[in-house]
C-alpha cells in the first residue's frame, strides 16, 4: 500500500472509476455539441442561447464541467507524479492546476447562468 | 551476409566514468544462431563482457535484455527475429541501475515481487494429505504459474521506470493475480488492499508493452484488469 493524500478520491480504485465515467460524460456531451452543430449548419446567437437557457441543458453542462474537472485532476495528477520527482516542484504544480480547474469551473457556472 | 555488425552497451563503474556502446564484427557463417551466441562470441574477442546467462533454453530468466530495442530472452531469440540491415544492438533491461555491462540490479524488480507476497497463504487448519483443487480451479492458474521472473515486461514499462518503488510492475501483478485466482488461497482480502492505492496497481494504463515482450506467452494486462475487477465487486 502507498500512501497518497494530493489524488482525487484518495484510493486507485475511486481515481479510476471516476476516470472512467467522467470521460463516458464528456464523450457523451462532445458528441452531442458536435452533432446539434452540424445539424444547425447556419446557427445563429438567438438558437445558439436558447439552447443554453433550457434547463436540462444547463444540467447537461454543468455535469460535462464538473466532469471535466475530475478528469483533468486525476490525469494530471498522475503526470505530475509520473514526471515531478521533487516534491516542492510537484506540490506547486498541482497547486497550480487545481487552482485552474477551481477557476475554470466558477467561471464555466458563471457563463452557464449569467446571460 | 558477412559480417555481423555488433553494437554492445558497456559499462564497468570501476573503470568508466560513462557507458559507452563498443563495436564487434562477428562471423556467424551465414547461421542462424540465437543472440546469447553472439555474446558467447563477443566474449571470446573481449573476456571483460559481463552478461547473465545459464540454461540458454529460456527456462531460467537470466539473459534478459534489450535487443534491437525490444526486451526479450538472448538465448530464445534468433537473430533472423532481431537483426535489422545486418546490425544488432544490445543494451541492458531499461529502467533498472547497470552494476556492469549487460548485468542489471534486479533489487527493485525484487521488492515488489516480495510485496505482492508471492506464496500461498491459508490460516484454516491443514488437511491430512493436501488441498484439493477441482480441475476447473486449477485451469484458472494456467497462463499465470509460468512466470520465470526475467523481468522483461517489467523494464518494457513506462509506469513502472517511473515509479518502480511504487507501482508493482507487470511481473509482480501477474503474481499477485496468480495467488488471487488459487482457490486454495484465503489472504483476498488482504492482497486486495495491498493494491488499491493509485499506484500499485492502478499505475498501469494499459499499453500492454508487458504483453508484446513476454517470451513466455503471457498477459499481464489481463491479470491486472481482473485484479481490477476484483477490486471493484469487492467495493460499495
Amino acid at each position: 500500500m502507498v500512501t497518497n493524500i494530493t489524488n482525487l478520491g484518495r484510493s486507485g480504485l475511486s481515481d479510476w472509476l471516476i476516470q472512467r465515467v467522467s470521460a463516458v460524460v464528456l464523450a457523451l456531451y462532445a458528441l452531442f455539441v458536435v452533432a446539434y452543430l452540424l445539424f444547425h449548419p447556419h446557427l445563429d446567437y438567438a438558437t445558439w442561447s436558447g439552447l443554453f437557457a433550457q434547463t436540462w441543458m444547463r444540467i447537461f453542462s454543468l455535469l460535462a464541467f464538473i466532469s471535466m474537472a475530475a478528469h483533468a485532476w486525476v490525469g494530471l495528477w498522475t503526470v505530475s507524479t509520473d514526471y515531478l520527482k521533487h516534491t516542492g516542484v510537484r506540490f506547486g504544480f498541482q497547486a497550480v492546476v487545481i487552482l485552474a480547474i477551481f477557476v475554470f469551473l466558477v467561471w464555466g457556472v458563471q457563463v452557464l447562468w449569467g446571460a | 551476409m558477412s559480417n555481423l555488425q555488433v553494437s554492445v552497451y558497456r559499462y564497468n563503474p570501476e573503470t568508466d566514468s560513462a557507458p559507452y556502446m563498443q563495436e564487434f564484427q562477428i562471423d556467424t557463417q551465414g547461421r542462424d544462431l540465437m543472440v546469447l551466441n553472439i555474446l558467447t562470441m563477443i566474449k571470446d574477442q573481449d573476456s571483460s563482457m559481463a552478461f547473465r546467462r545459464s540454461c540458454r533454453e529460456g527456462v531460467c530468466g537470466s539473459d534478459g535484455m534489450n535487443m534491437n530495442g525490444t526486451n526479450g530472452l538472448a538465448c530464445i531469440t534468433p537473430l533472423s527475429g532481431v537483426v535489422k540491415d545486418n546490425k544488432l544492438v544490445l543494451r541492458p533491461l531499461p529502467g533498472l541501475p547497470v552494476m556492469r555491462d549487460l548485468v542489471v540490479d534486479m533489487g527493485l524488480f525484487y521488492k515488489q515481487y516480495e510485496r505482492m507476497q508471492p506464496y500461498l497463504q491459508n490460516d484454516t487448519a491443514a488437511p491430512a494429505i493436501e488441498r484439493l483443487q477441482s480441475p476447473e480451479e486449477r485451469d484458472k492458474l494456467d497462463g499465470l504459474y509460468e512466470c520465470i521472473l526475467c523481468a522483461c515486461c517489467s523494464t518494457s514499462c513506462p509506469s513502472f521506470w517511473w515509479n518502480p518503488d511504487k507501482f508493482v510492475g507487470p511481473a509482480g501483478l501477474l503474481q499477485a493475480y496468480r495467488f488471487l485466482a488459487d482457490s486454495r488461497d484465503n489472504a483476498t482480502q488482504a492482497r486486495l488492499a495491498e493494491l488499491e492505492d493509485p499506484f500499485s496497481l492502478f499505475r498501469c494504463r494499459g499499453i500492454m508493452n508487458c504483453v508484446a515482450v513476454c517470451p513466455k506467452g503471457l498477459n499481464p494486462t489481463r491479470a491486472i484488469g481482473k485484479i481490477r475487477e476484483m477490486l471493484l465487486s469487492n467495493a460499495t
